[in-house]
């Protein structure tokens, strides 16, 4: 409750380097979230997130340059059509039964493919990649002078996801997530439906995804085919959810603000060693994953339910 | 019309006859038993019946309509679920939650689920583990949850896949009750078992199957004199 308040109070009080360093924190959270409802709680382990970020993040921006369009309606349709990219993808790996690494190296093929497809596409700026004008600061445009509307904006994002996956987690559709992720036969022995509700995930997961697409590309203002596409976004996304505890609402959060400081530690600190602080922060993970593979939400509960057995 | 009806049921992996030419007809209120030595093919009726996989011929009909082809949640929530022989919970949820997974086939709220769940979790006697996680239990305590988690979709056929195996004469005794509670509740059953005691007490009808063929049907004592059935399957132990 005090970390929430703290969250919303504080930063109009930050220095400028500390706001950036935040905005990364919750927007690293925000797509760990998303990852975590497909690859968490559906256990489909995603390894190409970045196919629906892109298109998030190329929709909303083509279709600003192109037609004119608000970016704000841009997210939407962006999201919608990255809801259906993986849809087309889930129903293609799901129904010819592709698990684990097998579907992992899907998701990764897909997102490599549409980094491709934009590096030689003209129309989309191939490799140079494309520039939202920001001339102006307009609230209509997702166009702001500072970083602290950004901020909160992502905020907002991230509370949102965070309050659906609650919700999920103790409906109908969790239950069901979690019995697909245990035994997939049991699941529909049990009567879900475990395509179904595979898809549904995909759904949502690429939809939340698209939308962060969509911020970054205003945010920062600027988008290529390996900063949307690439797979830095694909295992930004899964880090904070793994580290935090995939398949638990605040796992991708506590990830968020154990990895994102930790990353710009290590590259401040180390700053002229090149790829030292990659190295450290590579150190680290290895710790994390041998000491807590359940991430850190998964070995609270499980000292919790131990407690209960 | 039969609850369950199979008729003329082949199912064929390769050059390996699995099952032949099978007919059952399972009525309202019945406690059937299906028997034979191991390799005779029961569990792949299981599969077939349940939905996972499709028969190479013939036909299966739950309460009049055809189930080829459907998948086993849509049979599930038609009212006819399984057990296996090897339990399959979920391993990293607890009692509750396992149950709660069925229950929710039947009600649409968590807290309605919850409730259903409890009740199920009780009546199988897994109450005191209620909270535990399904992984923590023993192997008398998963067969249970097993049953369970089948009771908790509401069905009104139950398939159990050797709900006694590898458990001791006082917890097969406390499984052979819970099968009659569970009957009592308006269930019929579809039961294959090896522990020859209990399947001849519990089963109003027993029914052998050997290399994928019925060899005998009929009632216990019948088919326990029944000298094909001795040479084949009683005759190995004898």
């Amino acid at each position: 409750m005090l970390a929430l308040v703290a969250l919303v109070a504080l930063p109009p009080l930050l220095p400028k380097y500390h706001l950036e360093v935040l905005i990364s924190i919750v927007f690293w959270a925000y797509l760990g979230i998303a990852w975590n409802i497909l690859g968490g709680y559906a256990g489909q382990f995603s390894f190409g997130h970045a196919a629906y970020f892109g298109i998030g993040a190329y929709a909303s921006t083509l279709l600003l340059l192109r037609a004119g369009l608000s970016p704000w309606l841009g997210m939407v349709l962006g999201g919608a059509l990255a809801a259906a990219f993986g849809l087309f993808q889930g129903y293609l790996s799901f129904r010819y039964g592709l698990k684990g690494p097998y579907f992992s190296l899907v998701t990764l093929a897909f997102a490599e493919m549409l980094r491709v497809v934009a590096v030689n596409t003209k129309a989309v700026g191939s490799s140079l990649g494309l520039v939202v004008p920001t001339t102006q600061e307009a609230a209509r445009l997702f166009i702001f002078a500072g970083k602290l509307p950004y901020y909160y904006i992502i905020l907002v994002m991230g509370a949102l996801a965070l309050a659906l996956t609650w919700k999920i987690e103790r409906s109908r559709l969790g239950f069901s997530l979690a019995a697909v992720r245990e035994n997939e036969d049991a699941a529909e022995t049990a009567g879900v439906d475990a395509l179904g509700t595979k898809l549904r995930a995909m759904a949502l997961s690429s939809f939340l995804t698209a939308l962060g697409g969509t911020f970054y590309a205003q945010y920062f203002a600027y988008i290529d085919p390996t900063i949307t596409f690439g797979p830095s976004v694909s295992i930004g996304a899964l880090l904070p959810a793994i580290v935090g505890g995939a398949g638990t609402v605040l796992g991708p959060v506590l990830g968020s603000f154990v990895l994102t400081p930790l990353s710009e530690l290590t590259r401040s600190a180390l700053r002229g060693r090149a790829g030292a602080d990659i190295m450290l922060y590579g150190a680290v993970l290895v710790l994390v994953i041998s000491f807590l593979p359940q991430g850190i939400m998964g070995f609270v509960r499980e000292r919790r339910m131990r407690g209960r057995a | 019309m039969s609850l369950l009806e199979i008729r003329g049921l082949s199912k064929r992996f390769g050059g390996l006859l699995a099952v032949s030419n099978f007919d059952l007809g399972v009525e309202a209120g019945e406690i059937v038993g299906l028997i034979g030595p191991n390799g005779a093919g029961k569990t792949t009726v299981f599969h077939l019946i349940a939905g996972f996989h499709s028969p190479t011929s013939g036909e299966i009909r739950f309460k009049g309509a055809s189930v080829i082809g459907a998948k086993p949640h849509v049979i599930c929530r038609l009212g006819l679920t399984r057990t296996f022989q090897i339990v399959q919970p979920f391993a990293g949820l607890s009692v509750i939650e396992n149950v709660m997974v069925g229950a929710f086939n039947r009600e649409r709220d968590a807290r309605a689920a919850r409730q259903a769940a409890a009740e199920i979790v009780d009546f199988v006697g897994l109450g005191p583990r209620r909270d535990a996680p399904a992984r923590s239990l023993t192997l008398s305590d998963r067969k249970r949850l097993e049953i369970a988690r089948g009771l908790a979709t509401r069905p009104d056929m139950l398939l159990l896949d050797e709900a006694m195996s590898g458990l001791n004469p006082t917890e097969i005794d406390e499984i052979v009750k819970l099968i009659r509670a569970i009957h009592a509740r308006g269930v019929s059953l579809l039961i294959i078992e090896h522990v020859m005691q209990a399947i001849m007490a519990l089963s109003h009808r027993l029914v052998v199957l050997h290399h994928g063929e019925k060899l005998a049907e009929g009632a216990p004592a019948e088919v326990a004199r029944d000298r094909r059935v001795i040479e084949a399957y009683l005759g190995e132990e004898a």
